[in-house]
């Protein structure tokens, strides 16, 4: 019983690889059925998405499996094996289970924290749980990655603040406004960036968008997409009154927007808060515009700042996270351990049983007249004897002792059970 | 027993305190439950107290300073927990329970004997204008509370220092300036009646409605501060911030003029 990890993610191999290697859906469950059947896999999960792809499996010998499974993969996907080998990472025993443990905390993702590798790592082990490919070990390997996951988000903050540029841009809106869905957003120009914003913010569902753009026909376009109204351009001032939310990023080569349009807007919009957002280089609104009261403007460097900040935090908390697998790998490690005594746990509760069952049978022969509470008395009676006999040693094992391969041979041989163990498998 | 039921509902505030404060940089529910229940328990004692005062003295107990100075925090305790119930804004707390716990401590330093009421002022405006009065005074301490978080909020918006655990904590912008507007709203037409209440009651105690008293002219300050936070803001605009930093003003007037008439010992007023 031995814990294997063989994968490959954003790190060591190329997307070209991983597109490759990748298991898509349709193929998946053949993928899952055939590494399962290999000789030397018992259990088999795998895990598949676009920035990684892992294979866990509990196998009797690593060396020999982490080979067949490598052959496996550059079969299956037909891909050249020594490419493979470059990009592939192997992890067994403890460090199998750390990685697993890092994975679903969203440890070793491309952007720490992120949220979808545990949903991923989850439906990954549904399948192969459904598909009857786990056992004992990687059912409770797989909860328990989860739960540790569930805990590193409870206790670290690594999963909070944004870290991308459109999610920072709603973070902040959500600062200012209580309800976005009650606010008017206008999409000032387009550009790549700004469309991003744009349909994040719109997923946050707002009232009303309002596009302007030089080209008329463009803003037309895009205000098609975004379910909004278009306007010319040289409208935007009039439009501003109305609008809450401005995503700014039109090419112009200097200030659209100036201080004293912005008090005339601010006037006529009776003080209303209003959130500027300013992604175009050269910045197309006059910073000073952030002094005027109720006015908060962001311009593409300040909106980095948050994220590269945010990262950093994460950063920190990841160590936090760190601490808290380590802690909960001594415990998982200590339950394997148990593993290896539980068969022969149950081989001496069984042989125990046999031999009351089989005395118990001769006497009640010899005295076939016995009254039922007498029958019942000595029964009881043998019971008793066999579990205070068996108490110690099944105490014993349990404990978890360093020459745990010693006393379970022991207890094997002094109590006769070597067969009782083999039939049992 | 009085006496006990105070000092009781004093230790739970100032645990309260203490856990409102480490709830700023902590992020456990538990601590918010905690600081809850302290609260809540404070809070019965304080009422209890209350009740007790009232049945022994025979009358509502706003009569001495140590009186008026507890059933004001009582008040301010009592909005938070209607605010509470509606807002969910649990970062009040940290806000409001120092400025409650230092009023408290503040009582429970002035002597506490119960004395016999002069006749000139057992009336049923006794009830109506304290109780008024000081419901009024609370809205506009929580506004304080309010006022302050916004600020706090405002300037790490302004200034583009987020991430910070407070800033995460405190709601938005808007939220905050709409319980600023709700309070003082509140506030307001309670501190109106109580100028009026309080007129007929001196009419009808002194055979006048105003007479220059100083707390007369401090209520009236403070009317007029309100009156323009009102105005200014549903003509000019004047929300957001302006709106914070004159709610912040507004109370701490409140507070001299609580304070500081009755260091002065003048006046009609003299056993608030």
């Amino acid at each position: 019983m031995k814990i294997i990890v063989v994968g490959l993610n954003h790190n060591t191999a190329d997307v070209e690889v991983r597109e490759k290697v990748a298991f898509n859906e349709s193929r998946l469950e053949e993928g899952l059925r055939r590494f399962r059947e290999l000789p030397e896999v018992e259990e088999a999960v795998i895990l598949s998405t676009c920035n990684r792809v892992e294979l866990y499996a509990n196998v009797k010998d690593t060396v020999k499996a982490s080979e067949s499974i490598k052959t496996f993969l550059s079969e299956f996907h037909d891909i050249n094996r020594a490419s493979l080998d470059k990009a592939l990472y192997i992890h067994d025993d403890v460090n199998a289970i750390r990685h697993i443990f890092r994975v679903a905390s969203s440890l070793d993702s491309m952007v720490i924290g992120e949220p979808q590798i545990l949903g991923q790592l989850k439906e990954a082990f549904e399948i192969a749980l459904e598909k009857k490919m786990t056992g004992i070990l990687l059912n409770r390997l797989m909860k328990k990655a989860i739960s540790v996951a569930k805990r590193v988000r409870r206790e670290t903050r690594i999963a909070e603040n944004a870290v991308s540029i459109s999610f920072a841009a709603v973070e902040l809106a959500k600062k200012i406004f209580t309800d976005l869905s009650e606010k008017v957003f206008m999409l000032l120009g387009a550009g790549e960036m700004a469309e991003l914003a744009a349909r994040h913010l719109m997923r946050n569902g707002v009232k009303e968008v309002i596009v302007a753009n030089r080209s008329y026909g463009r803003a037309c376009e895009l205000a098609k997409e975004f379910n909004g109204r278009p306007v010319k351009l040289d409208d935007f001032l009039q439009e501003m009154v109305r609008s809450d939310i401005v995503i700014c990023s039109t090419g112009a080569p200097h200030y659209i927007l100036l201080k004293d349009q912005m008090q005339r807007v601010m006037k006529d919009r009776k003080q209303r808060p209003v959130f500027l957002i300013d992604i175009s280089v050269p910045r197309n609104i006059d910073p000073k515009i952030n002094d005027l009261d109720n006015v908060y403007l962001y311009n593409i460097d300040d909106l980095q700042g948050i994220v590269d900040a945010n990262m950093f935090e994460r950063k920190k908390e990841a160590e936090k996270a760190e601490k808290i697998i380590e802690e909960e790998i001594e415990p998982f490690l200590k339950w394997l351990s148990s593993l290896d005594s539980v068969p022969t746990i149950v081989a001496l509760r069984e042989k125990a049983e046999e031999i009351k069952r089989e005395e118990f049978e001769k006497l009640m022969n010899r005295f076939p007249d016995m009254e039922e509470g007498q029958k019942k008395a000595i029964e009881y009676m043998a019971s008793a004897i066999m579990n205070k006999l068996i108490h110690p040693p099944t105490v014993a094992l349990k404990e978890d002792p360093e020459d745990k391969d010693l006393m379970i041979a022991i207890i094997k041989k002094l109590y006769g059970i070597e067969e009782y163990e083999k039939e049992g498998k | 027993m009085g006496t006990i039921l105070f000092a009781l509902a004093l230790i739970f505030y100032f645990a309260a305190t203490i856990v409102s404060i480490i709830d700023l940089f902590k992020d456990k529910k538990i601590i918010s439950h905690l600081m809850f229940s302290l609260i809540a328990v404070g809070f019965t004692l304080h009422t209890a107290n209350i009740i007790y005062r009232y049945i022994a003295a025979g009358h509502i107990p706003i009569t001495n300073f140590h009186e008026s100075t507890s059933f004001f925090s009582w008040s301010i305790v009592l909005i938070f927990f209607i605010l509470q119930f509606r807002y969910k804004v649990t970062i009040l707390c940290s806000f409001v329970m120092p400025v409650v716990f230092v009023l408290m401590l503040s009582s429970s330093m002035l002597p506490q004997e119960i004395r016999p009421l002069s006749p000139v002022l057992q009336s049923y405006w006794l009830i109506i204008h304290t109780v008024v009065a000081f419901l009024g005074n609370a809205a506009f301490a929580l506004a304080f509370g309010v006022g302050t978080m916004y600020l706090v909020q405002e300037h790490y918006v302004k200034s583009k220092h987020l991430g910070g655990r407070i800033f995460g904590k405190l709601p938005s912008l808007q939220t905050l300036d709409a319980l600023n507007y709700e309070l003082i709203t509140l506030g307001f037409p309670l501190l109106t009646l109580a100028i009026i209440t309080g007129s007929l009651w001196a009419e009808s105690a002194w055979g006048s409605y105003w007479r220059w008293d100083p707390r007369e002219v401090w209520s009236l300050t403070t009317w007029l501060i309100y009156a323009i936070v009102l105005h200014a803001r549903l003509v000019a605009g004047w929300r957001g911030k302006r709106a914070a930093i004159l709610s912040i003003l507004g109370f701490l007037l409140i507070l001299a003029a609580f304070f500081g008439i009755k260091v002065l010992r003048q006046g009609l007023h003299v056993f608030l």
